[in-house]
């Protein structure tokens, strides 16, 4: 077959791979996404297919029986009975906008970028030998096809140009660049290019389906016949039995736990069942529609090995009987179907394994190198994000040439199955950390990295160590003997393991080491704050009010925060970004620019698309750099845990609302009951007040009209009524006085003027204004003055009506022969005290509060059966009370000490001494009591 | 000459009315308060009371119930003063068997006609 003709198809099958990429990308661009279907998400999972399947599962059915299946069965469990947890994964995924698998792991771990960087590193050593493969298999398939039916030239001796695996991985390394890095967001879908994998999908199985029906029923009469001429030659049969298995039924276990694992910790499986996701109900379609997919391109496995064995074309590979059974039957167009359908297998694979590394490498360890060299960020206007582009598409390149150099290098040494199983068991060894980290919260990074240290270096010893000794790179004594001939190193039976298969081997001994590093550590570490919150925000992610959360407390302004989204992610991305916060502007419009704070809300959002498009250590890093304060603490993060889902949250709210209407409406009631009293009390206060109003002007009423009408009233008799009305008018202005005075009391407008007063003076002076009455009423008024002044501060017109007041009650109250009155000023702690007592009835214990009230006396009136009534408002003493509280004293009334009778009590706070006197004593200093 | 008994506890207001009694042509008692008032209806017998309500002990309200439970003061003409202008009192006087009601401050002229009218109805103005 000629050179050019299988150049000109690989590259139009590459062109068609192509215009479906752009196509796909374009409709994601209109919103009308062509990749959102269950069926297409299966298919682009089944890039697990590879050219290993392809060209692989043939030779391994051939050389080692069914054990091939076990390849395939893996993932059939993992989908089966592990698609709850690859839902979460994917929903995590989605809430953090995870890359990679990197990424993943890291910011479960706290965000740990050392983490990071080490799943990168292990992960490029894995696939670099997974790419070669591809590479190989595709040169020797175009290899097989040009020379057949002479034997493939041995490759690695042309120099590099004339390497037709140099050329393929360049084509493939243009090709990734070209639809893998349109975007700079690595977690904003890559529409295009799932749907070209998907295509590339549905070519390898039809081509696979195509050569399986030729060779059962073009090249034997149907499986019958396929089997019974095979049947006839025994020692094939043999070679297909259950126990041609390596390692036996361990090796079953074995290879079927690697698979499993593979399948979910291959970055580009991680790439198409996490990243790629696009609705995470596609999961419970392709959980039975993948596996059917693996049996589907499975089915004609064993016939293609067995035909290709009874071939007996000597020196084939059995890897290559797709390509030589169809050509040694002459054909032209099937092997050319065939090809096309491993080149599917091949590229599919390069594509999406190289894009999920590069991202990987240029997140985790070009940025962050990037981020620690200061002189970035010396320059705020430089726009970044075209060098991530460009960091991302020299990853690419780069992760291809290597994998040239492994093809180049090594790739002769191994076959397609060996390499693809050193790959597996160096994926498999992110299993632990991932996977017990979506369930185990105490998990830690500590943990985590050294568990993946641990396994990685048990995997490189048992694996990479001795394919390099059998490359013939390190003496084959290391095998065989041990290092120095310690046979307890042997890496192929580690400490006396024999009796496994070299991966069962391997595996066992990385996983538990790195699995038991994982636990043990974690048991022994602290996890650090954020390391302790983003544990419980995977743990917890099916948790459907966890990822709503925003984490960050901090503050930054809009400003600052839109400069750095400008410099990594361009213009036009922030500039959408801001706008989904432009609701939340208008609340603070009146803020200039640079102050208007960045919400919350806002500053999640930023993280997540720097980490869509730096990975989240980077991303972490940069939003700290510019948010002060702190991201969400753990406490917080675990009280939204701790209730058990939304609803109940929500119905708590409702209870606690329900609970607070409760609270309000009795509180209403009570208030309402309360101003009802206080209504009431205000009516019977208006009544008192216009009874007490009515009293005196009945009398002038009266008085005045008998005047009036009766003009030959004797003119003692005339002077009388004329005193009477006089008397009662001066009741009157007093009474409204009165009230005035109360009003202001209560509403506090009272004004006084308080200034030092001599209280002994100004008890002298109330003395002196009264003393009339009570020598018209035959009352003894006893007066005990201090020898000293006694100065207070006090409204003294206020005060002196106050002890006019209770003087004025007490004459009134005094009773007896002779009735008696004393009063008494002397000083008490840091107090003066002025008392006045009466021999009247005194006042009952319980009545002592009772008469401060408004209209007291005129309230006992109908209660008890006394006859006294002193006469007055009935508002003196409410009145006295309010005016010497306003002071800064008291008035109360107590146990009588002298006279048996009433004894109320002004005290009022000591003021210093306003002049020297000789005789004074020392002056205590003031204290205002209230 | 009837006999008008004037109760008050408010000796200016006791003493205009007094006055417009003893003007009127009518020979005055007075008491301050309820206990006094009920004892002076028996030992005088006067012909009408003039009776207010707020009174030191019991109230003028008490005095008119006890009198009226009497049949021998079933029909006295009794008028209620108050100072109190709600309309409830005036009710609750009226329901006990007072003749009139009158509101504090008073016209005198309108109160002594009053007076006239209950003691003798034929000499209506």
């Amino acid at each position: 077959m000629s050179d050019w003709l299988l150049v000109a198809v690989a590259f139009s099958y590459l062109g068609i791979l192509f215009l479906l990429a752009a196509w796909g990308d374009r409709r994601a661009e209109q919103g009308r996404s062509v990749i959102n279907s269950p069926s297409i998400y299966t298919l682009s999972i089944a890039v697990y297919c590879t050219a290993w399947t392809f060209y692989g599962s043939v030779g391994r059915a051939a050389e080692a029986g069914p054990s091939f299946l076990l390849i395939y069965l893996g993932p059939t469990l993992a989908m089966l009975l592990g698609w709850v947890m690859l839902r979460k994964m994917v929903r995590i995924a989605r809430a953090q906008k995870i890359t990679s698998i990197a990424d993943f792991i890291s910011a479960r771990y706290g965000k740990s970028g050392l983490l990071a960087a080490l799943v990168t590193l292990i992960a490029i050593l894995a696939i670099m030998p997974y790419i070669a493969l591809q590479l190989k298999a595709v040169t020797v398939s175009h290899a097989i096809l040009t020379d057949y039916p002479e034997l493939p030239s041995k490759l690695g001796e042309e120099v590099f140009w004339q390497d037709k695996s140099f050329w393929v991985a360049l084509v493939l390394g243009i090709f990734t660049l070209l639809f893998g890095t349109r975007h700079l967001d690595a977690s904003e879908r890559h529409e295009g290019l799932v749907v070209a994998i998907a295509f590339e999908s549905i070519i390898k199985l039809l081509a696979f389906l195509i050569l399986g029906l030729f060779v059962v029923f073009w090249l034997y009469d149907g499986p019958t016949e396929l089997f019974q001429t095979a049947a006839q030659k025994s020692e094939q049969i043999t070679r297909l039995g259950l126990e041609a298995v390596p390692g036996g039924a361990s090796g079953w276990v074995g290879t079927l736990l690697l698979a499993s694992l593979a399948f979910i910790t291959l970055p580009r499986q991680f790439q198409v069942l996490v990243v790629e996701n696009v609705d995470e109900r596609h999961l419970k379609r392709a959980s039975w529609l993948f596996p059917l997919y693996l049996v589907a391109i499975n089915l004609f496995v064993i016939p293609v090995a067995l035909a290709g064995l009874l071939l007996g074309d000597a020196g084939q590979e059995p890897d290559s009987f797709v390509l030589t059974l169809p050509l040694a039957a002459g054909l032209e167009l099937l092997p050319l179907i065939v090809f096309i359908g491993g080149l599917a297998a091949a590229t599919g694979m390069v594509i999406v394994e190289t894009i999920a590394l590069s991202t990987m490498v240029s997140n985790h360890l070009v940025m962050p190198l990037l981020l620690r060299w200061k002189w970035l960020h010396l320059d705020p206007d430089r726009n970044l994000s075209s060098w991530l582009l460009g960091i991302r598409r020299i990853a690419i390149l780069v992760i291809l040439f290597l994998g040239y150099l492994y093809h180049a290098l090594l790739g002769e040494s191994y076959s397609l199955v060996t390499i693809g199983l050193v790959s597996f068991a160096a994926a498999a060894q992110f299993a632990p950390s991932l996977l017990l980290g979506l369930y185990w919260r105490q998990a830690s990074a500590k943990g985590a990295t050294l568990g993946l240290i641990g396994g990685f270096l048990i995997w490189a010893y048992t694996l990479l160590l001795p394919g390099f000794a059998q490359s013939g790179w390190l003496p084959l004594s290391l095998i065989e003997e041990g290092p120095w001939g310690l046979a307890a190193l042997k890496p192929y039976a580690l400490l006396g393991l024999e009796g496994l298969d070299i991966y069962t081997h391997a595996l066992f001994w990385s996983l538990l080491v790195n699995l038991g590093l994982l636990i043990a550590v974690s048991l022994f570490t602290r996890q650090k704050h954020l390391e302790q919150t983003q544990a419980a925000l995977f743990t917890e992610a099916l948790r459907p009010e966890v990822m709503q959360t925003h984490l960050w407390l901090g503050q930054t302004s809009r400003e600052e925060l839109h400069q750095l989204l400008t410099r990594y992610l361009g213009q036009e991305a922030t500039h959408k970004l801001f706008q989904r916060f432009q609701t939340e502007v208008t609340a603070e419009a009146n803020r200039s620019e640079e102050d208007q704070l960045a919400p919350p809300e806002l500053v999640a959002a930023a993280e997540q698309a720097l980490t869509g498009a730096l990975g989240s250590t980077s991303a972490r890093v940069l939003i700290n750099s510019v948010v002060r304060g702190e991201a969400l603490d753990l406490e917080a993060v675990l009280s939204i845990l701790d209730t058990t889902s939304q609803t109940l949250e929500y119905n708590k709210r409702l209870e606690q609302k329900s609970a607070e209407l409760a609270r309000i409406g009795e509180e209403l009631r009570s208030a309402n009951e309360r101003l009802r009293e206080l209504d009431r009390l205000k009516d019977e206060f208006v009544a008192m007040i216009s009874h007490e109003l009515r009293t005196p002007l009945t009398s002038i009423r009266a008085f005045a009209e008998i005047l009036r009408d009766s003009r030959d009233l004797e003119t003692d008799k005339r002077e009388h009524f004329l005193g009477v009305i006089v008397k009662e008018s001066e009741r009157l202005s007093r009474l409204i006085e009165e009230i005035l005075d109360l009003a202001r009391l209560e509403s506090g407008r009272l004004r006084l003027n308080p200034e030092p007063v001599d209280f002994r003076q100004l008890a002298g002076d109330s003395v002196d204004a009264i003393t009339q009455l009570f020598q018209e009423a035959e009352i003894k008024l006893q007066v005990q003055l201090p020898t000293q002044q006694a100065w207070v501060i006090a409204d003294p017109d206020r005060l002196q009506q106050v002890v006019i007041n209770l003087l004025d009650n007490a004459r009134k109250f005094a009773k007896g022969k002779p009735a008696q009155v004393t009063l008494t000023l002397e000083a008490w702690k840091n107090n003066w005290r002025l008392a006045v007592e009466d021999n009247g009835p005194g006042i009952a214990e319980e009545e002592r509060e009772k008469v401060f009230e408004k209209f007291h006396q005129i309230q006992q009136e109908a209660a008890s059966n006394s006859r006294q009534r002193p006469g007055g408002s009935g508002l003196g003493l409410p009145i006295s009370r309010g005016l010497i509280a306003h002071l800064g004293g008291r008035l109360w009334v107590e146990d009588p000490k002298k006279l048996k009778g009433a004894r109320l009590v002004i005290e009022l706070p000591r003021a210093p001494e306003q002049e020297a006197k000789a005789d004074a004593p020392p002056a205590a200093p003031s204290e205002k009591t209230g | 000459m009837a006999k008008v008994l004037v109760v008050d506890d408010e000796p200016n207001i006791v003493l205009s009315l007094e006055f417009l009694m003893q003007q009127a042509g009518f020979s005055v008692l007075t008491a301050e308060d309820g206990e006094t008032a009920l004892q002076k209806v028996e030992q005088e017998n006067p012909d009408l009371l003039l009776l207010d309500i707020s009174l030191p002990g019991i109230s003028g309200f008490e005095v008119l119930e006890k009198l009226r439970n009497q049949d021998a003061y079933r029909q006295l003409p009794i008028i209620m003063l108050t100072a109190h202008g709600r309309e409830v009192e005036k009710e609750k006087g009226m329901a006990l068997g007072a003749d009139d009601y009158v509101t504090k401050p008073f016209s005198t002229q309108q109160l002594v006609n009053q007076v006239k009218n209950l003691l003798d109805p034929a000499s209506k103005p």
